[in-house]
């Protein structure tokens, strides 16, 4: 936007001429200084998120290949691959998001249209918050002594209980907000032609608030994907196989942590292959979310 | 043979194969031992029946998870003192033997030039000696042109076995270091920075010149690290070659230590090298399921049988056959088979 | 309202039925999420007793760690924690607030949607990402030109010259909240975005019709009217990079120290109990200690996460 004032093209008032051009050139300057830096700034935002894309891309398709896919994990310098760890990843992030989703939905369900306004809807509210942003390192040590120590070993399940308590908080804020966005006049209407008012949430507003709501569980699925040092102290990762529920149970992430620091050239290009579908992974799955979640919008 | 008795031989043959079917046992600890064990499993698997999942999280944890008996079996570089064996039912063996290089970064000096004392690489790690060309290494290092940069010393960050003979050396070479940071898997660094793994420390080291740090052999080895001589106890500079660790390792008296925790540092002999350890791994004795300890027991009888060649390989030194026998001997205190 | 439906009374019996079963679940998950905190905070306030009861109320002051000796304190990764995210945050608003101001004001409409994403992107990357790219990418570069360069530059100068000492390691505290800045711009830019979006055109409007560029209406408009809810991003910010492990853990050089140059090493109280927990055994001081650090950081978190919520709450009714 141009500093432009009718008659003179002088920003500001000014008696004496001189003194006003040369305040308005002042002001113009620093508007485009300040403008050249902001821009650079997003420059700057930009580049770095394309750094780190590039550095996955040309260390992690380096090593991309079929065997990846087709072999589990295996000692170095033995051709293994990354098979286990894939689908301990979606084994226990889909049991995760199962767990917990509807207990986040519930929750949110009980923040909209249980106890609107009142205090206890603000202290749950705000119990909420402080579990999403707590460190999900500590997340893992409560499921530790929750769960690991009492049954004497790391376990699948461990690790997908930490991934549900992470995903909870997460499913709560959107549905919250969701069902916030429905018309009274949608609800007002379902308990109008008599339905019960567990009807009219479940077949009125959660229908109209789906969409929203599954964005939020795919956030969620996105978080979860990537969490490593929760699942270090609960499912601990699996080096020769998948394991199951009741024992140790490989994933990519701490497959990655365990790969990247160690000193073999081939554990650590297999740790940038998984590094590298991890983030695509989870980058489609934030697009996609955020295109829907705008749109609705 | 009659067609009844030939086809009972196979079914036989078939049942005791299924019995066979694949045991999985879990062991975690030692990053040093991680290779081996991971070879011995892949290469043993078929004989054995065992399906081995190592977890490579540093001997200090190897040896909470055996004690918590999370796991089958824990892998720890450092040898657990005896009445911590006795206080969680444990019994050790030792499997392999290794070396631990000193690397370093100092701009024209190439692997196995730098010459350097226990002493000196005490006070180095203890902050008294700052810079490459101090008189104390000047000394052991005459014609040799060592740059005025300051000495970068970087240490493992996670709790590491290589650390624990690391610092036992230091412990043996220097009085000061022994009352002020002592040895153990994690310690008191009055200095320098931590690397994260075995390639934390190396990749520390190599982007700082003026940098110091040890690896374990097989890994300096493997990248090329620029390696340095270390004196021994007889007096000479000795370089971390296959040749030396084996005459330290030859020098060892088995009979004379318990629990097998012998401790191959400083061992005496021309041509023997100075920082060097045996790893070692925890059974228990009162196992959950028994099943479990005979499948660990049948792994490492393979690997004593079979695996000497493997571990020459990457770089370790095979026990002894004594040893190995005495080990099987120690074994029936553990429930199960063998 | 018309009484157009005839309720049978068995229905009615059957509707209160489902009323009262879905009421009780949501009340009852209500519930769950509050016992989820106070398990959280009890086992960790329990586990962390014991360190407590050694080293009393000195061990929140002590800078000492030594588990040969079986002395353990908290200052040194609190020290970490905190110092990190300051220089996190001194680094990540300036650009935060840059990015924000193009997106709202600068950016032509076309591009506002592809560049917020972007930008928002940066946030979804997963933090063992960070991690990695941290160690193979920043780091060789710190320790081979940005450190260096800074160490020459500063040298001479009294103070600053032990503030910006020290052997290039290209790990470090500076490292570490250099990370930590990339992945708090994201945060701190998306909800200084919203907010300036919720001032009402017309106060823009009406500084532009006298005269205002962009830079003063931003400067006198629309940061006074937003400033409490920037903060209050800000403070999200934070949170977030207080409990940050593992991109942390990679880069910060790992030392049990405070050092009093800001490329020396350290540890935050979550990259420590990162990489010492494993290794910590059963009912030992060194595990209870780590529990305590684990205490004290949700503490802080969850002061800085009231403080945030106190202050982004006027915006909330914006919607």
């Amino acid at each position: 936007m141009s500093v432009t004032i009718m008659g003179g093209g002088i920003p500001g008032a000014a008696k004496n001429e001189a003194v006003a051009r040369s305040l308005g050139r002042r002001r113009h300057l620093t508007n485009l200084f300040v403008k050249a830096l902001c821009i650079t700034a997003t420059v700057i935002g930009l580049l770095l998120l394309a750094s780190i894309l590039a550095t996955l891309l040309w260390n992690g398709l380096a090593g991309l290949s079929l065997n990846v896919f087709v072999t589990d994990t295996k000692p170095p310098g033995s051709h293994g691959g990354l098979l286990n760890a894939i689908i301990g990843t979606l084994i226990q992030t889909a049991l995760g998001t199962v767990i917990g989703t509807p207990i986040g939905l519930m929750v949110g369900t009980y923040l909209a249209e249980y106890s609107r306004g009142s205090q206890i809807s603000n202290v749950v509210r705000f119990v909420s918050d402080v579990l999403l942003s707590a460190p999900s390192i500590l997340i893992g040590l409560f499921i530790y002594q929750l769960l690991v120590e009492p049954m004497g070993g790391f376990s699948g399940i461990a690790g997908s209980l930490t991934l549900a308590v992470i995903v909870i908080p997460i499913v709560v804020r959107t549905t919250e907000d969701m069902l916030r966005l429905i018309p009274a006049t949608l609800r007002e209407a379902a308990i109008g032609l008599g339905a019960p008012k567990w009807k009219m949430i479940t077949l009125v507003c959660y229908r109209a608030a789906m969409d929203g709501i599954v964005t939020g569980v795919l956030l969620a699925v996105a978080r979860i994907a990537g969490e490593t040092a929760p699942l270090l102290f609960t499912s601990l990762g699996n080096s020769s196989g998948l394991g199951n529920l009741a024992t140790p149970m490989a994933s990519l992430p701490v497959t990655i942590y365990q790969y990247a620091g160690s000193a073999f050239d081939d554990w650590v290009q297999l740790a940038w292959v998984a590094a590298l579908l991890i983030t695509v992974g989870v980058l489609a799955i934030n697009v996609t979310a955020r295109l829907a979640l705008r749109g609705k919008k | 043979m009659t067609f009844r008795t030939t086809a009972l031989a196979i079914a036989l043959a078939g049942f005791s194969f299924a019995a066979h079917a694949q045991t999985q046992i879990t062991g975690a600890g030692s990053t040093f031992a991680a290779p081996i064990y991971g070879k011995w499993a892949e290469a043993g698997a078929t004989a054995t029946g065992v399906k081995l999942n190592y977890q490579a999280i540093g001997s200090g944890a190897g040896i909470n998870q055996i004690n918590n008996r999370t796991v089958d079996f824990g892998a720890s570089d450092m040898p657990v003192k005896a009445e911590d064996l006795t206080a969680h039912k444990l019994m050790q063996f030792p499997t392999v033997i290794g070396g631990v290089d000193i690397i370093v970064n100092l701009p024209g000096i190439k692997a196995n030039e730098l010459k350097l004392t226990g002493p000196v690489l005490a006070d180095i790690y203890l902050g008294k000696i700052t810079k490459w060309n101090d008189p104390e290494i000047a000394k052991i290092n005459a014609g040799m042109k060592l740059p005025s940069l300051a000495i970068a010393t970087v240490h493992r960050a996670d709790g590491s076995g290589t650390t624990f003979v690391f610092t036992d050396y230091l412990s043996m070479q220097s009085a000061e270091w022994k009352s002020k940071v002592g040895s153990s898997t994690s310690v008191a660094w009055p200095n320098g920075a931590g690397g994260k793994g075995s390639d934390g420390v190396a990749a520390t080291v190599q982007h700082i010149p003026g940098g110091i740090g040890y690896d374990e052999s097989a890994y300096a080895e493997q990248n090329h690290l620029t390696t340095a001589l270390m004196m021994n106890k007889a007096g000479k500079f000795v370089a971390p070659t296959m040749a030396a660790f084996v005459a330290a390792a030859g020098n060892a008296d088995w009979s004379k230590v318990q629990n097998f925790a012998i401790d191959l540092n400083d061992q005496p002999g021309a041509a023997s090298w100075p920082i060097e350890s045996a790893t070692f791994v925890l059974l228990p004795l009162d196992p959950k399921d028994e099943k479990q300890s005979t499948a660990v027991k049948k792994f490492f009888d393979w690997g004593f049988e079979h695996g000497d060649d493997i571990a020459t390989s990457l770089l370790y030194i095979p026990l002894p056959q004594s040893v190995h026998a005495a080990i099987r001997t120690a074994w029936k205190a553990v429930p199960g088979t063998m | 309202m018309q009484q157009a439906i005839i309720i049978p009374a068995s229905g009615r019996a059957r509707r209160g039925f489902g009323d009262a079963v879905f009421a009780t679940t949501a009340r009852a998950s209500g519930g769950l999420v509050l016992l989820l905190l106070g398990g959280i905070i009890l086992s960790l306030f329990i586990g962390g007793i014991a360190a407590f009861r050694e080293f009393g109320p000195g061990f929140v002051f002590s800078t000492e760690w030594d588990p040969v000796h079986q002395k353990f304190g908290a200052l040194v990764s609190i020290y970490g924690t905190l110092i990190t995210s300051a220089i996190a945050l001194v680094l990540a608003v300036p650009v935060a607030f840059g990015v924000a101001f193009f997106l709202t004001e600068l950016a032509p409409a076309w591009m506002r949607r592809p560049v917020g994403t972007a930008i928002e992107l940066l946030a979804a990357v997963p933090s063992i990402i960070y991690g990695m790219w941290g160690f193979f990418v920043i780091v060789p570069i710190m320790s081979s030109t940005i450190q260096p360069a800074i160490i020459n530059f500063f040298d001479g100068i009294p103070v600053l010259q032990d503030l910006f000492a020290g052997p290039p390691f290209g790990t470090g505290i500076f490292t570490a909240a250099l990370i930590l800045a990339v992945m708090v711009i994201p945060f701190v830019a998306a909800t200084m975005r919203d907010v300036f979006d919720t001032v009402p055109a017309v106060y823009k409007e009406s500084a532009y019709g006298v005269g205002c560029t962009t830079w003063e209406v931003m400067r006198s408009i629309v940061l006074p009217y937003t400033r409490v809810s920037v903060v209050g991003g800000i403070m999200l910010g934070l949170g977030r990079a207080l409990g940050e492990t593992m991109a942390v853990t990679f880069v910060i050089g790992n030392a049990d120290r405070i050092s009093e140059t800001v490329f020396g090493s350290g540890n935050t109280i979550a990259s420590i109990v990162a990489l010492e927990f494993p290794e910590s055994p059963q009912g030992s001081l060194k595990l209870a200690s780590l529990l305590a650090l684990g205490f004290i950081l949700f503490v802080i978190s969850f002061i800085v996460l009231a403080i945030s919520r106190m202050l982004l709450k006027p915006k909330a009714t914006g919607g």
